[in-house]
């Protein structure tokens, strides 16, 4: 473009900090979901504490991998996709480093309030009211930076990706502020604004918009960039991509009634939730198609770039859970798979096999282009990587299949008098085979991890040897 | 005119807005826009390498 400033260069070291945190909060949230499998197989390891309880420790996990993880992952290629595809430099650098010390400061937060039992209960909301103010402050502070680069854009269109992160940016501000509207009553503690069943659906208008705004635009958004960016060569569809987003965007806000079925949530309120989730599955598979379909006539890539092939398995594991999801929103469906493990399934396979991967793919994309190498350290090991988060991401989802269908099965067996064929602890005691397993899973997953961290640690150290080595070359 | 009448029209005009999105990404002056568009990933290679040779310089100075 030649209304490129000539001395324009790009802010990467924000970049930097929140791609290297990705890794970090990785590791801890997926640890800490490892050591609450395990407490699901061997209860004793709640330590009898009530600070290492899994009430306690669940949060955590949760609050550590989607917003530690998922948000660092989000932030770091936000930053990085708006100023490369607007080539405009950040909006203001001390605005965000400040987004990024405030959202680590938040994580720490939680990680220090939630063992200690300081929770508003709401899922995925847990924070309690003064971290609550701090979010909305960072997150602003990022809608800003975010914003205010596609503002001095030099080029004349905005990329679709860019999009897709800017309605994830505002959309996740009014949840954040709609669901978190509470009266303090202490330093740390406040009661929810809403009561009874409006409570419930507020919740679950925020929870669920937090996967589809949170852990689905944002991450879509990744994929418009890093997907066509590693095989080289432009999105499958350009116009495809602009119905995607319209089509996403306009029908996800509805479906988050699905998760309130057989509550006292108004009848036709739970219908609309149903119909809602069924129409997605046409955007969501619109835009699963054409993240694949961008490899057509490249798909030999696949055999040699163990990248391109985490971006292209977390697409099938996105359109795999996108049909289950709508297919679980089912009223007759759900009455099955309602409050068992299966849920838990269908959540990481949309959690480790589209969020994490896409993430971690986008992250090996990133380190070598942040520190101005070829490639990273170690291909090999993305690979053996790519291997374990696989086989441990099936694994776990497969593992709470079975145990969802058992338990929904279970619970609704009655005998001919009426009774209940079995207790709730014959289910739960028929479960342990399952649970160990998805423990297994989530071992794979998280060694998976740790392969990452070395190989990320080596990538840079690499970097900072070359320049040494320049450095005393120049001066002999 | 009750309230589902206001809810009847609500639904078109939804459709009609969803339809014009089709047809408005799908026209053919929009061809060359989207092109354009979708290749934007591809077209900054020379600001990349400037800022990786600025980032080399200021690190060699620390």
């Amino acid at each position: 473009m030649s209304t490129v400033n000539p001395n324009l260069t790009y802010n990467y070291k924000v970049v930097r900090q929140f791609a290297i945190m990705t890794v970090v909060w990785g590791i801890v949230g997926m640890a800490l979901g490892v050591l609450i499998a395990a407490q699901l197989v061997w209860p004793a390891l709640n330590l009898d504490l009530p600070w290492t309880h899994f009430g306690r420790l669940r949060p955590l996990h949760t609050n550590a991998v989607i917003f530690g993880f998922g948000g660092s992952a989000l932030f770091a290629t936000a930053y990085y996709v708006v100023q490369r595809t607007c080539q405009a430099r950040l909006f203001s650098g001390p605005l965000a480093a400040f987004t990024f010390w405030g959202w680590q400061a938040i994580i720490v937060a939680a990680a220090i309030t939630l063992p200690m039992g300081l929770t508003t209960s709401k899922e995925y909301a847990e924070l309690e009211w003064p971290i609550d103010i701090a979010i909305t402050l960072v997150w602003v502070a990022y809608a800003v930076v975010f914003f205010g680069t596609v503002m001095k854009r030099s080029t004349p269109h905005i990329y679709v990706a860019n999009w897709f992160y800017g309605a994830f940016i505002i959309t996740v501000a009014v949840l954040h502020i709609g669901n978190s509207m509470a009266l303090p009553a202490t330093a740390f503690k406040s009661y929810s604004a809403y009561a009874g069943v409006t409570d419930a659906m507020m919740q679950w208008w925020y929870g669920h918009n937090a996967v589809g705004f949170f852990l689905t635009a944002g991450f879509l958004g990744m994929m418009y960039y890093f997907v066509p960016k590693q095989a080289n060569r432009p999105v499958y569809s350009y116009r495809l991509s602009i119905v995607h987003f319209w089509a996403l965007i306009a029908t996800y806000v509805w479906a988050g009634g699905h998760h309130l079925h057989y509550s006292a949530l108004p009848d036709w309120a739970q219908t609309a939730g149903m119909v809602m989730s069924l129409i997605l599955l046409a955007p969501s598979w619109g835009g699963m198609i054409n993240g694949m379909m961008t490899l057509s006539g490249a798909w030999h890539k696949l055999r040699t770039d163990p990248i391109l092939r985490f971006l292209v398995v977390s697409l099938s594991f996105y359109g795999m859970s996108t049909f289950e999801g709508p297919m679980m929103s089912i009223k007759t469906v759900n009455a099955l798979s309602h409050n068992t493990d299966w849920t838990i399934g269908h959540v990481h396979s949309g959690a480790l096999g589209w969020v994490a991967m896409i993430s971690i793919g986008a992250v090996y994309h990133l380190i070598p282009k942040l520190w101005g190498l070829q490639a990273m350290y170690s291909t090999a090991m993305i690979n053996v990587h790519f291997w374990l988060a696989t086989v441990g991401t099936v694994l776990y989802i497969v593992a709470m299949w079975v145990n969802g269908i058992m338990q929904g099965l279970m619970w609704r067996a009655v005998n001919e008098d009426g009774t209940l064929t079995y207790s709730f602890v014959e289910a739960l005691e028929a479960s342990y085979p399952g649970y160990f397993v998805r423990f297994l899973g989530g071992v794979i997953f998280l060694a998976g991890m740790l392969v990452m961290a070395y190989n990320v640690y080596m990538t840079v150290r690499q970097k900072q040897a070359v320049a040494q080595d320049n450095t005393a070359a120049q001066a002999a | 005119m009750d309230v589902n009448d206001l809810r009847g029209i609500h639904t078109l005009v939804l459709m009609a807005m969803f339809i014009g999105i089709i047809w408005w990404a799908f026209s053919k002056h929009r061809k060359k826009a989207n092109e354009e568009a979708a290749n934007l990933p591809f077209e900054d290679d020379e600001v990349e390498k400037r800022t990786l040779d600025e980032q080399d310089k200021t690190e060699k100075k620390q």
